[in-house]
């Protein structure tokens, strides 16, 4: 009775689904690894699971701030990126650090902090002309601090970019523009070489984790899969909390008639600078699973196209529908590596070849067309109009 | 004996006859000859000039043959009465000789009685050097002309007076005002005359010329020292605090409160060095000197019982350290207090070259004077840099103002309408060879194009989805990455060129520090056509009017008969075909890329929302906007175009808390949604 | 009766054109108000202006007994001090049930922290059930709101105003696309809250405003022309001549 009342309501039990099927092929990845099971997965491709998982998370921070909140966001893959430089820093800077301690032993004198400072400053900057240890990295030596910072720095970037664009009651495509530029305003940033972030060559090396040597790449690949997946059920668990609240409810109603909302009493701005912030820490959170993955980021992977990607992701998942957002994100990014990685041989039509490395991108471009004219609510969409049906 | 006597003597005649009063009692030319007969004959670089200078000095008739001749070796002498003379025959009977300064014969030698003088490379020069005194006096204005230009490059004190001389005489109004430029340098540069100076440099007020620039500064160039008495000279340039104070470009200095990217001239550690290199600082060590020291003492991994593991610390080592100087195997270390006490001991300074502090302050004046016109000129040119960029934003922009104000549809795909007419600028090339004709055709086929893609795009896609700006942004978006890949997969990756006719190359030189090129011009003025042709169309067709009335009431205006399906595809056909024409335009400067409309796109969108919807103005308000506040925070910081970007960005972000409209925004019921 | 809102000599204008030119006007505690007009009176943006949707360029907005000025605070802070409003056009959260609209009205905390952790108490949904009964919406609890008729729309957003039990109650034509018993009732509705609470309705049908009974503000070219009962202002040549016609 009380279910029909609420719109909102999980009613499928998607939480349950969702986590059961990410532990399910968790498990089934580990039985098949290289490190602890049947070696029929390389570590290459586990980690591109890994990846697709963190992908995962990003998506779902994106559905609940567009989907569901109404705010198209073209800068939460920037988020998304800021955590990857957090974890990034730290990485690569206690990994430099032991080869340099390392590479010292058999010195007449041991080194001084500061000694080690310079060493390190001379490895980590010596590629853009720098020696000096920006004052950036103070506390890169303390994993605990970026944890932290992983959550701070892009909760903090989208509570003033949030506070600033919300308070002036910024909306609609004008809010997009404004979050791209932002997002163009960081990447910049990052690429110029006194950013104290090694500009265009970013961070690498990130592959190996400091401290856990004896641990091969195919062991870590398992590792950080489970880390992601428990983090993905962890985040859906948060999101579809949030969606299934009473603040679901003003959400989405901000989404659908924000003036309604306001006139209710609510504020409106606090509102979606709370969801801008959460979704923009969940983003950084995945970020940072993400590069120790992917082994390197640099200022181009939070360029204003990522951002506009991940839209076209949940976009071909559903807005709206939590588990069409993972559907989306999954499904795309796999087959655009798929696509794009050249093993799917080319089609000729005799006057014609088709490369797909050349034309996937075409192709996506025009479905994702074809999906916001024909399907506006994407997969999750198709998938809830079976259920009704049934 | 006899030759030593000779040499004092020579001494002795060179110093009388090398003092211009003397001088001007008519020296004879053959006395000098005579007289500096060995260092002629056997010339090295290092010796003739003394023979030189007094050569000059007899101000003979006959001086600029004799040193030409001497040059190029055409001088002989006779052994036996040791007389320099010139080859007037040589037949059957040997060589007949004219003695040089009275050109009489001295009658026929023989092969072995003479010799050919040989001057070296380094004296030949020497003496060309001597002969551009002559050469600026010659008939021919060409070799006047190419004189000045050797004099030009090896000028110094020397050539004063015959510079003086010749600017006397000079006629030809280019040469003499080239002359008399070069007197000025080197007057300044070179002359003992404090007067001279002075006028010299009064007359180079207000000369914006980089040699005019070099030539003063060069006059305040300055010298540091340390001291440990308080300097007092009358060409003290600064005095100069370590790490706190500046040096300005006119060699004074200043202690500014703020100063952005500047470091201070001397640093703490500079300063050290130069107290130790003037020995006010003795028995210093370094840290490095310190370690140095300390891995000399170790013996069994411990100094004096202090293990080696445990030094990784400055203080440890500094510990370790003074146990050795307890124990004398090393001299004590200098604290940090007594180091800052010696550096504020001491006195800090520089001086300039120049002496005569009556001549460093006319040249400071007009230095100043000079750059604060070069400054106006560098402001000005600032300005006209962030116009033409605002010409290219306003182009970028302006068709998306207008699909964005009628319509309210975001077309991310706009850029790419840009790089499809950049693109048809350059296909167009590839056809008509003459740029200039190809350029009138590419302009209206760029329009052309770009208009029947906007259409076809408003027609099956955008009509659908009018209901919702966000999903419209996200098609899009779609058929941007679409066309960009599809311009990749047919004119592949590389850059291809669209090159301007060439009237279009230069510039318009209006001094030394401003010049505009053409193509800015162009731009500029192409970007006024548009301006004026947009607000004619708006305000004088119906399409206009209607366009109008569609973007302030669309409900309204479709209920006056309006048919607001048509308005909207021809103003997104309008708006991309003059994406089309700005592609052209932008091509033209920019390498054509398929990523050349997303180059452009994000500042076009913030044109946009900066300036205000649906008005010609705001746009062109905003593209003023943001085209000079670029290029002024580039100024500011001009190492760094991508920062100047993102702090951009930024003031954009808080601009739009002031005024969220924009610029020019409307009001009331038609602003609302 | 204490005075519950006071305006005094507010103007705004828009590009030039004047929309509310010194305009005066208060209110008393548990007084019911109609406010009538032509097109273009400046009846609408009186409201956005006393919500806080529009600010004046000058003038004074003056609220309850501690004389608040409501033009420092934002809408939501508004409402919260007890004004809430209908809109002319019925605006409703559609894609959520009648239920949900009504939930989301109910005078609870609005920060979102305890709207995330906010469960739904017997006590709330009697409450919800209360005000459905009083407009109607019973039978309609788990409809969208979007699929509600125009009049049952209207009384949806009515009752969302009693869930927020206001001090006083801005009602932007009520009566649009009501049957006439739907109106008969609306009539009832209204007057029997305005003996709890301050109402002020504007509307256009006449014969709407003769059934309440109450004093009538008559607004032309931004500014009140007459006031009184409605027999009073109907005598008044200046409320003929621009409003009710001849």
């Amino acid at each position: 009775m009380k279910k029909d009342f609420l719109s909102h309501i999980d009613k499928r039990n998607s939480f349950f689904w969702v986590s059961s099927i990410v532990i399910l092929f968790t498990l089934i990845i580990i039985l098949l690894s290289e490190a602890y099971g049947l070696n029929l997965v390389s570590t290459s491709f586990t980690k591109v699971l890994g990846k697709t998982l963190c992908l995962c998370i990003v998506a779902l921070a994106m559905d609940l701030v567009w989907g569901y909140c109404g705010i198209l966001s073209l800068g939460h893959f920037a988020f998304f990126g800021l955590g990857g430089y957090m974890i990034g820093m730290w990485l690569m800077f206690e990994r430099t650090k032991n080869i340099v301690v390392e590479s010292t032993q058999n010195n007449v004198l041991p080194l001084t902090e500061i000694e080690i400072s310079e060493a390190v400053g001379t490895q980590i900057f010596g590629v853009v002309g720098g020696a000096e240890i920006p004052l950036i990295w103070s506390f890169a030596d303390s994993l605990l601090i970026h944890v932290v910072l992983i959550l701070l720095v892009p909760g903090v970037l989208a509570y003033i970019f949030g506070w600033l664009a919300f308070r002036s009651r910024v909306t609609g495509v004008y809010l997009s523009i404004l979050t791209q530029a932002m997002t163009l305003a960081l990447s910049l940033y990052l690429f110029q070489n006194d950013s104290g972030l090694r500009g265009n060559n970013g961070l690498s090396g990130l592959q190996n984790i400091p401290n856990l040597d004896d641990f091969s790449q195919a062991e870590l690949s398992i590792w950080f899969l489970v880390l992601s997946a428990l983090t993905l059920i962890f985040t859906y668990y948060v999101c579809n909390l949030i969606v299934n609240s009473k603040l679901g409810n003003i959400i989405t109603g901000i989404r659908d008639n924000e003036t309604r909302v306001r006139f209710l009493g609510y504020k409106v701005e606090s509102y979606k600078l709370f969801i801008f912030v959460i979704t923009a820490i969940i983003s950084g959170v995945a970020g940072a699973l993400y590069y120790p993955q992917a082994g390197i980021i640099n200022p181009a992977e939070l360029a204003p196209i990522a951002s506009i990607y991940l839209a076209v992701w949940v976009a071909i998942g559903g807005r709206g529908y939590l588990y069409g957002a993972l559907i989306g994100a999954a499904f795309v990014s796999l087959a655009s590596s798929y696509f794009t990685g050249g093993q799917i041989p080319n089609i000729n039509f005799g006057v014609f070849t088709l490369k797909w490395v050349d034309w996937w991108v075409v192709i996506l471009g025009l479905s994702f067309v074809i999906t916001t004219l024909y399907a506006p609510k994407g997969i999750g969409g198709l998938i809830e109009r079976i259920f009704r049906r049934n | 004996m006899n030759s030593f006597l000779k040499l004092i003597f020579q001494l002795f005649f060179v110093l009388i006859f090398s003092n211009p009063l003397y001088a001007s009692e008519s020296n004879n030319l053959e006395k000098v000859l005579n007289n500096n007969f060995k260092l002629i004959i056997k010339s090295s670089s290092r010796t003739i000039e003394p023979v030189i200078e007094d050569l000059l000095s007899t101000k003979s008739p006959n001086l600029e043959e004799f040193l030409k001749s001497w040059r190029n070796k055409e001088l002989y002498y006779v052994k036996k009465s040791k007389l320099i003379a010139i080859l007037k025959q040589k037949n059957s009977n040997g060589y007949e000789l004219l003695q040089f300064s009275n050109k009489t014969s001295l009658g026929f030698f023989k092969k072995k009685e003479i010799k050919v003088i040989k001057p070296n490379s380094g004296v030949r020069s020497k003496i060309s050097n001597a002969l551009i005194g002559f050469q600026l006096l010659n008939d021919d204005p060409k070799v006047r002309s190419k004189s000045l230009e050797t004099l030009t490059r090896k000028f110094n004190s020397k050539y004063l007076i015959p510079l003086k001389n010749a600017l006397e005489k000079e006629n030809n109004p280019d040469l003499k005002k080239r002359m008399s430029e070069l007197l000025v340098f080197g007057t300044i540069k070179y002359s003992q005359n404090e007067d001279e100076k002075i006028s010299s440099l009064n007359s180079l007020r207000g000369n914006m010329s980089i040699e005019a620039r070099g030539t003063i500064a060069s006059l305040l160039e300055s010298k540091l020292y340390v001291s440990n008495k308080m300097p007092n000279l009358p060409n003290l340039a600064r005095n100069i605090i370590p790490g706190n104070s500046y040096k300005n470009a006119d060699g004074s200095s200043n202690k500014p409160f703020f100063y952005f990217n500047k470091k201070p001239e001397i640093s703490r550690s500079e300063a050290i060095d130069l107290l130790i290199k003037n020995n006010f600082l003795k028995d210093y060590i370094t840290p490095s000197r310190r370690d140095e020291i300390l891995k000399q003492n170790i013996s069994n991994s411990h100094i004096e019982g202090i293990p080696v593991k445990q030094l990784n610390s400055s203080e440890e080592r500094n510990n370790a350290y003074n146990l050795l100087v307890k124990s004398g195997k090393a001299i004590p270390l200098k604290s940090d207090k007594e180091i800052d006490d010696l550096i504020k001991g001491h006195f800090f300074y520089a001086v300039y070259k120049e002496k005569s502090p009556k001549v460093i302050n006319t040249a400071k004046l007009v230095f100043n004077d000079i750059n604060y016109k070069v400054n106006f000129y560098e402001y000005l040119d600032l300005i006209l840099d962030g116009l033409s960029l605002a010409s290219i934003y306003f182009l970028g922009a302006i068709g998306l103002a207008i699909t964005f104000g009628v319509m309210r549809v975001i077309n991310m795909a706009h850029g790419e309408f840009i790089m499809i007419g950049a693109y048809t600028g350059y296909v167009v090339q590839l056809f008509i060879p003459n740029h200039t004709i190809s350029l009138l055709v590419a302009f209206p086929l760029a329009f052309l194009v770009t208009f029947l893609g906007g259409v076809a795009m408003e027609r099956l896609v955008i009509r659908h989805l009018y209901r919702n700006p966000l999903d419209t942004l996200l098609a899009t978006f779609g058929i941007s990455i679409a066309l960009q890949q599809i311009a990749k997969n047919i004119f592949g990756t590389q850059a291809r060129p669209l090159t301007s006719p060439e009237w279009l190359d230069g510039a318009l030189v209006v001094n030394d520090v401003l010049s505009i090129s053409l193509i800015r011009i162009a731009i500029f003025v192409l970007g006024l056509i548009f301006l004026v042709l947009l607000l004619l169309v708006m305000n004088k067709t119906r399409l206009g009017l209607e366009t109008k009335a569609v973007t302030q009431n669309p409900m309204m205006a479709s209920s006056m008969g309006i048919n607001p399906d048509r308005i909207n595809m021809l103003t997104f056909g309008f708006g991309s075909g003059i994406a089309g024409i700005a592609g052209v335009a932008i091509g033209l400067f920019s390498k054509v890329t398929s990523e050349l409309g997303a180059d452009y796109i994000v500042q076009s969108f913030m044109t946009v929302v900066v300036g205000g919807v649906g008005n010609i103005w705001g746009t062109l308000a905003g593209a003023t906007m943001i085209g000079m506040l670029q290029k002024f925070i580039e100024w500011f910081n001009p190492s760094n175009t991508l920062a100047a970007q993102t702090y951009m960005i930024i003031f954009i972000i808080l601009f739009i808390q002031f005024r969220p409209k924009g610029i020019m925004a409307l009001k009331g019921r038609a602003a609302e949604d | 009766m204490s005075v519950l809102l006071e305006v005094n000599g507010i103007s705004v204008s828009f590009d030039g054109f004047k929309a509310i030119n010194n305009l005066s006007f208060s209110i008393s505690n548990r007084e019911l108000r109609a406010i009538i007009g032509p097109n273009g009176a400046g009846k609408t943006t009186f409201m956005d202006i006393v919500t806080g949707k529009t600010k004046p360029d000058e003038g004074t907005v003056l609220w309850g007994e501690k004389n608040l000025s409501l033009l420092r605070m934002s809408e939501a802070q508004i409402v919260e001090a007890g004004i809430s409003r209908k809109f002319q056009k019925p605006t409703l959260i559609e894609t959520q049930t009648v239920f949900e609209n009504l939930l989301l009205s109910l005078k609870k905390s609005r920060n979102p922290l305890s709207t995330l952790f906010y469960k739904l108490s017997i006590a709330d949904e009697k409450e919800i059930n209360i005000i459905a009964n009083e407009v109607n919406l019973t039978e309609s609890l788990s409809v969208l709101a979007g699929q509600l008729s125009h009049g049952q729309k209207q009384w949806l957003e009515i009752g969302m105003l009693l869930a927020q039990k206001p001090d006083l109650l801005l009602i932007d034509e009520p009566a649009a696309g009501m049957t006439a018993p739907e109106r008969k009732k609306t009539v009832e509705l209204l007057k029997r809250l305005s003996q709890s609470q301050s109402v002020i309705v504007v509307e256009h049908d006449m014969e709407f405003i003769k059934s309440l009974e109450c004093r009538v503000t008559v607004l032309h070219d931004g500014g009140v022309i007459a006031e009184g009962s409605l027999d009073y202002v109907s005598q008044n040549e200046k409320v003929i001549d621009v409003y009710l016609g001849r």
